[in-house]
């Protein structure tokens, strides 16, 4: 196969130009062409061409079939006039924020923590690690039933003599984000930790040594030296994390419906209950696209960051 | 796309094939509550019995907006089942222009129907283009108010017998620890306004806004004291008291938790099986016993253009059971186990309970067109996100509510 490249490589040096372009385009290393073709064409067919389909037809007014015409920026002037997308994108930004920086900061403690050569680190891991093998529909049924005022925390504390106890948040719209919060932390934060807490085996213990020798306090050193050179660990777990926001939809659905009220809805949501429930299309690829835009605007600038200029890869 | 892949993906797996065996038809619908599902097995048995065919059942949950998704991207996505439960109305409206459902024209003229269907309107939601794609099977109606006897008991009041004489009623319940009105999350709320709308604004106006798409309707007069009843029932409920299914708000109207509840007439499906009996553990009062007409519509039996080579056997089991739905048998036998009004009057209703007599009654002043006949499923998506959001958020005024309710039918199509 080599020699075969070789030879097919020398004649397209003799032949000029075009005939090598298309040459080293189709030809060279044809097997490893072959080998990537289905991938390639799914990219192009599955994430671009279908990425193109759902911005294009956003701009039409079709309904329950795309068949709609042409109505230019209708649709999402529709979306930005309507409360509950609104209502749900404030959510999201909210439950974000406070997602990705408790995610990352609980993660990275438990992972210190777990670092500290503990006595059965096997088995707190596992634990840990425990909710994140649930699905998001589970771990919402689950704590459902804990937040739920009548049956769960609340009531027991009550049961047992303390009249005064009160967490109602799964009833309290001001509140009720942060009871997504707490369900989806306690689901992701595991998965966070055993990432940090391999990105931390992976510290060369020379580099310990050395701090130790230089009488740097143990917190001083896993600050200033540890967690910088961590940097590759902690964009992998931004971007997990990060994902995982974005399409936050099945937690909502199983935990509080978007409810009380309109209080927990959320993008995602919007979506499939314009496009599937409601039947109109046209409306929720609107609100897909925004999301779409959403994701491109923060990734594009970390993508150039990361990938672009210097070439600097970590 | 995506979403909607794994949907079909998830039908088709869940569901299995359709029936391609001679004479098995698969039969969808989203009657899953205990009254519900005793009575579509009345169809099941009837159909058996009379034809010979097999009724393969397949249920879904989560009623229209679980189980519509369901079904019409199983539709849309060529793998039909033999026969589907819709709700009538302009859901299928597409899906009939696309040619994915099968023409019942020449069944219905066969049997006369349209001269048996208690009211002609039934059929108009079916009606495009002169042909007739779908069999209502029952009036299906949402105009109910349902009160404990019990908890009238309790605090020693007569059991109402008008919405206003209800309301009245409301600050004894409260003082005595019950739930004046019991609800459940979701969308049981969705179909509380438009009850509402017609007790309380009168037929007119509810026409006014569904069918004429009148704004101008949504700010006047009669739809303000809708609005203002509307802003009272929100005063009383609260998101901790919402039960997650309506049949538990059932249950707490047999045992006198809640005192009253407005819904479907199917609700009494299960509160019958709960051991309820009409008249002594709850009463019911049609149109809120308030107007003269109750709104029709629900539930009606769609028939999938079935893929090319499918057996002449299924195809005329597919006409099998469309004449066996409306016929007098299945008719009796379903709607008394719903507790629904049949399509048709010309069978014995003197099984019929109170309830639905009571109904019978207000059927021969004609039926009030339903939201789902005149309004897109967009538009009832809308005005079902607002009812929700002013329900829950007291900070929307009364002004607001209505301003908002008339910019969605301004834009309505």
């Amino acid at each position: 196969m080599a020699d075969l490249a070789v030879q097919q490589a020398r004649k397209g040096r003799a032949a000029g130009g075009v005939s090598r372009f298309l040459h080293n385009t189709f030809v060279r290393n044809l097997s490893a062409k072959i080998a990537a073709a289905p991938m390639i064409a799914t990219v192009l067919v599955v994430f671009i061409g279908c990425t193109i389909w759902t911005v294009w037809y956003s701009f039409t007014n079709s309904r329950l079939l795309p068949t709609g015409d042409f109505v230019g920026f209708q649709q999402y002037e529709r979306l930005f006039a309507t409360a509950r997308w609104n209502v749900s994108v404030w959510n999201l930004v909210i439950y974000g924020a406070f997602s990705l920086v408790f995610t990352m900061v609980f993660g990275f403690l438990l992972a210190v923590l777990m670092d500290q050569k503990i006595r059965f680190e096997n088995v707190f891991r596992t634990i840990m690690l425990y909710p994140f093998a649930l699905s998001f529909i589970v771990t919402g049924l689950v704590w459902q039933w804990i937040m739920n005022p009548t049956l769960g925390l609340q009531g027991t504390m009550r049961n047992l003599g303390w009249t005064g106890f009160s967490f109602d948040w799964l009833n309290n719209p001001r509140m009720v984000l942060f009871a997504l919060l707490i369900a989806g932390l306690w689901q992701g934060v595991g998965f966070v930790m055993v990432l940090m807490l391999a990105g931390l085996r992976g510290i060369d213990g020379e580099i310990w040594k050395a701090a130790r020798v230089d009488g740097i306090p143990t917190w001083r050193t896993y600050l200033s030296i540890v967690l910088p050179m961590m940097r590759g660990v902690f964009v992998t777990a931004v971007v997990l994390v990060g994902s995982g926001i974005v399409r936050l939809y099945d937690l909502v659905v199983a935990l509080t419906d978007g409810g009380p009220g309109i209080a927990s809805e959320v993008p995602a949501k919007y979506v499939y209950n314009y496009m599937f429930g409601a039947g109109n299309i046209a409306q929720g690829l609107a609100a897909s696209t925004m999301m779409l835009l959403t994701v491109v605007i923060i990734i594009i600038p970390w993508a150039y960051l990361e990938f672009g200029g210097r070439g600097r890869r970590s | 796309m995506k979403k909607f892949t794994v949907v079909a993906a998830m039908a088709t797996a869940l569901l299995g094939s359709t029936a391609i065996h001679a004479a098995e038809l698969e039969v969808t619908h989203w009657w899953t509550s205990a009254g519900e599902a005793a009575a579509v097995a009345e169809f099941a048995r009837v159909y058996e019995e009379q034809t010979g065919n097999t009724w393969v059942d397949s249920a879904l949950s989560g009623s229209g907006t679980g189980a519509n998704p369901v079904i019409i991207s199983r539709i849309i996505g060529g793998d039909p089942m033999g026969a589907t439960q819709m709700n009538t109305g302009r859901d299928a409206e597409e899906l009939i222009q696309a040619g994915l459902m099968r023409d019942l024209t020449p069944i219905v003229e066969e049997l006369g129907a349209q001269d048996f269907y208690v009211d002609p309107s039934l059929l108009e939601p079916c009606t495009y283009d002169g042909k007739i794609y779908c069999l209502p099977v029952n009036i299906h109606s949402w105009d109910w108010l349902w009160l404990s006897t019990a908890a009238y008991e309790e605090i020693g009041q007569p059991v109402p017998t008008t919405w206003d004489e209800y309301v009245a009623s409301w600050p004894a319940l409260e003082e005595a620890g019950i739930l004046p009105f019991g609800l459940a999350s979701g969308w049981p709320i969705a179909g509380i306004p438009g009850a509402m709308q017609a007790a309380i604004g009168g037929s007119d106006l509810v026409l006014a806004i569904n069918r004429d798409k009148d704004a101008e309707a949504v700010r006047g007069e009669d739809f303000r004291r809708y609005a203002e009843a509307w802003d009272a029932v929100r005063q009383v409920v609260s998101s901790e008291m919402m039960l997650p299914n309506f049949a538990d708000v059932g249950n707490q109207l047999l045992e006198g938790e809640a005192a009253g509840n407005i819904h479907g007439d199917w609700l009494q499906g299960d509160l019958q099986i709960a051991g309820g009996v009409p008249g002594e553990d709850y009463e019911c009062l049609p149109a809120l016993g308030m107007g003269d007409q109750i709104s029709g519509g629900g539930d009606s039996f769609y028939f999938p253009v079935l893929p090319e080579g499918t057996d002449q056997e299924v195809l005329d089991a597919q006409a099998d059971l469309a004449r066996t739905l409306i016929s007098q048998e299945a008719q009796l036998a379903f709607n008394l186990k719903k507790g629904s009004m049949p399509i048709r009057t010309d069978i014995d209703l003197s099984q019929a309970n109170a309830c639905m007599q009571k109904a019978l009654e207000l059927l021969d002043n004609g039926l009030l067109p339903s939201g789902d006949f005149a309004l897109s499923s967009d538009t009832q998506q809308q005005l079902q996100d607002l009812n929700i959001e002013f329900l829950n958020d007291d900070s929307i005024t009364v002004d607001t509510y209505i301003d908002r309710y008339a910019s969605i039918i301004e834009s309505a199509d």
